[in-house]
């Protein structure tokens, strides 16, 4: 039987009994993978309810929603609310906080772990190395309401910094209550909360380089600086490449929690992003039309952008998402 | 300078560098934890850096006092708990499920389940969705909706997928049964991908904290974050204004951020390892 079907000498049944073989229609594998699909009952009803029902109330965006009447019964505006939010220059201000923020995040977040991870993977005192790492992971694991709540304590007008900074003869900074300011905290706060973490990938890439590479600049005499720059990041620089491209694919997405539980009335000119826009307008001014078409439009952007740099990632020998 | 000197300055300055992030890091904890220590006077008057001034318990007394603080941790405990379990069971059948290379359909079903990854509804349709299933302010709202992330579903398919399969064609051809093969072979096999899938939902349930906004209304519902949240911005647009008797005063705030803290240290040694282990699963063969 294994000449037929290596699958199926896995299955001591059909093997007894080749006449089942001949015909497969799809009630034989029903049958015969009968529990199996039955595992997939509960994923798959999941995804189909809450995935799927969720992409079909989609149509919202397309229709003068009626509350009383229901979303089916509600008639289609012909792209009312679409044109409505491209007149909209408040739409087009949270698309251009999303792209730069993240954009930010891309120039100043993106390089930080690489330098970080260099610099661990160099320590000589080991006990000091392991200990470093186990703080530096640490506000990974804090939800951004903590988070939120550090920085306000701490970079508010009257918070820890600022008295600091007067006290040494300095004028106070406004890092929480000037827009510019603000996007400026916005980014490095993230530096402050992932730069750890993200060390992980580039420093299991660096125990797969070559120990004999090292070994061989020492015996041409290479200082510590040269060894760093000849080989550990070319070493690491597929993983560089496709956590880069992986990033760029996320570009006009935005999470919600970071933004929302950092920004404040006085720098929404840029800290108002597509997240937290359509939190307000749609679910706290009950617009719903219109948060779903602004949903919707960065949900498509977001796909072209993932579905491409998956496409590259995967050109480049690596995996891509899945 | 000989080469042994400099090797050495090397190493000094890397750990030195270092050491400054590690600081960076731990200050802003520092400053919290002395602020929940300290009067309130202290910290109006700028005077607290990294260590309490007048220190004091009274802030966490009124933590502990107040019920609504409690309540919000033990629900959310019990919520993450449920959460994890329910999260991981479906995982794992999907998971199994999907690893099975023989199942007719597989890729067609995988692929209905990866394009959720690539595409989702936003915000106000999933609202809507929930809305309409009559799930807003239940705990239902909080559990069903992430009942399974795919991508980690992924991790736990490409983990079954590495297990020898000598091991599971022995069991077939001693008349296991699939749930059979995935209760007494793989789930064993697995222990320790089952525990960093856990401790993901685990994680993610403790801290996400927009469906709560979204969903929540119900005081009784209330997870810890959102909670945390309200308590933590009563007054933050009056930042550095007077301070009313009303808004939680500084050292409560403080207390407040250092109780949600505290949960995630207590487990975090575990957390570490889980994650780091998790994180390059994930990496290399997702």
């Amino acid at each position: 039987m294994k000449v037929i079907d290596s699958d199926l000498a896995l299955n001591k049944k059909t093997s007894i009994e080749p006449s089942l073989i001949k015909k497969k229609g799809f009630l034989y594998y029903l049958k015969r993978d009968f529990i199996i699909y039955l595992m997939l009952v509960i994923p798959v009803a999941y995804i189909l309810t809450f995935k799927y029902g969720s992409m079909y109330g989609i149509q919202i965006a397309f229709k003068d929603y009626n509350m009383f009447t229901g979303l089916s019964e509600s008639t289609w505006n012909n792209f009312a609310t679409f044109k409505e939010i491209f007149a909209n220059p408040q739409f087009f201000q949270v698309v251009r906080n999303t792209l730069v923020l993240n954009g930010l995040d891309l120039i100043v977040g993106f390089p930080a772990p690489i330098i970080l991870a260099i610099l661990i993977n160099e320590l000589a005192f080991k006990k000091f190395k392991k200990i470093s790492q186990t703080i530096l992971y640490m506000p990974h694991f804090l939800s951004w309401v903590i988070i939120g709540g550090i920085v306000t304590q701490l970079l508010a007008p009257t918070g820890m910094l600022n008295s600091f900074i007067t006290r040494m003869g300095g004028d106070a900074f406004p890092f929480l209550t000037d827009k510019l300011a603000w996007v400026g905290t916005y980014s490095l706060v993230g530096v402050w909360q992932s730069a750890g973490w993200g060390t992980i990938l580039y420093l299991a890439a660096m125990t797969g380089i070559d120990k004999e590479l090292y070994e061989a600049a020492d015996v041409d005499g290479a200082g510590r600086l040269r060894k760093i720059w000849h080989i550990t990041l070319p070493g690491i620089r597929p993983t560089i490449a496709i956590l880069l491209i992986l990033q760029l694919g996320h570009i006009m997405a935005i999470n919600f929690d970071r933004p929302f539980t950092l920004q404040n009335n006085l720098v929404m000119d840029y800290g108002d992003v597509i997240s937290t826009y359509v939190y307000r307008v749609g679910i706290q001014s009950a617009n719903f039309s219109v948060g779903a078409a602004v949903g919707l439009f960065q949900s498509v952007i977001c796909l072209i952008f993932l579905v491409t740099s998956n496409f590259i990632t995967k050109k480049l020998g690596g995996k891509g998402i899945w | 300078m000989s080469q042994k000197l400099r090797n050495k300055a090397f190493d000094y300055s890397a750990a030195f560098i270092v050491l400054i992030a590690v600081i960076i890091c731990l200050v802003p904890f520092l400053y919290v934890l002395s602020a929940s220590l300290s009067s309130n006077r202290a910290i109006i008057s700028q005077l607290v850096t990294i260590y309490p001034i007048d220190f004091n318990i009274e802030a966490y007394k009124v933590v502990f006092a107040d019920g609504g603080m409690l309540y919000s941790m033990f629900f959310t405990v019990i919520l993450v708990l449920v959460y994890a379990l329910l999260a991981l069971s479906v995982t794992v059948l999907a998971a199994y499920a999907m690893s099975r290379k023989r199942l007719k359909g597989r890729k067609v079903i995988m692929l209905v389940m990866v394009f959720t990854m690539y595409f989702s509804g936003g915000l106000i349709p999933d609202y809507m969705l929930i809305k309409d299933l009559n799930l807003l302010n239940t705990p239902f709202a909080l559990i069903l909706p992430s009942m399974m992330s795919v991508f980690n579903m992924i991790i736990l398919k490409s983990f079954f997928e590495n297990l020898p399969e000598s091991l599971e064609e022995a069991a077939y051809l001693d008349g296991c049964n699939d749930l059979q093969i995935l209760l007494k072979i793989m789930l064993p096999l697995s222990k320790p991908a089952l525990a960093t899938i856990a401790l993901l939902y685990a994680v993610f349930r403790w801290n996400y904290f927009q469906d709560a906004l979204f969903y929540i209304t119900d005081e009784n519902l209330y997870t810890i974050q959102l909670k945390l949240y309200n308590v933590i911005n009563i007054s933050q647009q009056m930042a550095g204004e007077n301070i009313n008797l009303n808004i939680p005063s500084e050292a409560l705030k403080a207390a407040s951020i250092m109780f949600g803290t505290i949960p995630i240290l207590l487990v975090y040694p575990w957390l570490q390892k889980y994650f780091v282990s998790g994180i390059t699963i994930g990496a290399t063969k997702g």
